[in-house]
């Protein structure tokens, strides 16, 4: 729990240098869907380059690569894709993900993001704990 | 030039962040969301970390500056809780639920070229799309 914890921090500390250097919020969701905004790409562009090449210094550094693997058989790939499809309609429709409104908006103390996070740790929570066992055994 | 500097160190402590503390791996997000024998508690000491650094210093910087250094004012998105927003989570929260992806670990992964990612971006972007044109 001590590379989790590390590791939590560097994410909080660069959620504040975006918030203290250039007062934007570090949510990826927003960065990425509107990368292409006149105005605002001097500093979304190098920010998404920036998260983009810190996963092959971690690895170089001997940090271990990920367990993401992809699902074996179609139902799990059709659900990977439904996740994909939620993920950035939700995000979207709701202005915000784990990063803008789960570490920027709590450290704002922003009301829309308390209840944002709220809604989806409680929604997250009771998908992989009961829709995902039961789709995966209903998809195979 | 300055400020393209400063957003690039933020992405690059947000990436080397998201995978030093595990949380690039759907394996320890699932094993967070999915309650019941072998919960991983680790995403609960991510949140605790980040906001151990982000809320001090989010609080130290409403007292202390009335403008960023670089930029002439704070963002400061404010608005009603209203049924776009709870949507909106609960949606992303069912994705994010089924797949163990969010958007920034699912970017690290895609930088990586993980099969997973390579299939998940694609659909969240075309999510958002979606979602834009409502």
């Amino acid at each position: 729990m001590t590379m989790a914890l590390a590791g939590g921090m560097l994410i909080g500390l660069a959620v504040w240098v975006l918030y203290a250097g250039l007062g934007r919020i570090a949510g990826i969701s927003g960065i990425v869907y509107n990368i292409a905004e006149r105005g605002q790409r001097h500093w979304r562009v190098p920010f998404l380059l920036g998260l983009l090449v810190a996963p092959w210094l971690a690895l170089a550094a001997g940090v271990p690569m990920p367990a993401s693997a992809l699902p074996q058989g179609t139902g799990a790939l059709l659900l990977l894709v439904a996740a994909g499809v939620l993920v950035g309609f939700g995000t979207r429709l709701g202005n915000g993900c784990t990063s803008g409104h789960g570490i920027c908006g709590l450290s704002r103390l922003s009301p829309r993001s308390f209840a944002a996070v709220a809604v989806f740790m409680g929604a997250g929570v009771l998908t992989a704990t009961l829709l995902r066992p039961w789709l995966l055994g209903w998809l195979s | 030039m300055r400020r393209a500097v400063v957003a690039a160190a933020s992405g690059l402590l947000f990436g080397g962040g998201l995978m030093i503390s595990g949380m690039a791996s759907t394996e320890n997000v699932l094993g967070f969301l999915t309650l019941g024998e072998g919960w991983n508690p680790s995403l609960l000491f991510v949140m605790g970390g980040a906001l151990l650094v982000s809320l001090p210093g989010h609080l130290w910087l409403k007292r202390y500056r009335s403008a960023p250094w670089l930029h002439a004012s704070f963002a400061k998105p404010a608005g009603a809780i209203d049924h776009r927003l709870l949507f909106g989570a609960s949606l992303f929260g069912v994705g994010w639920g089924l797949a163990g992806f969010c958007p920034g670990p699912a970017l690290v992964n895609l930088s990586l070229m993980q099969g997973a990612a390579l299939v998940f971006v694609p659909a969240m972007l075309a999510g958002a799309w979606l979602a834009g044109r409502r």
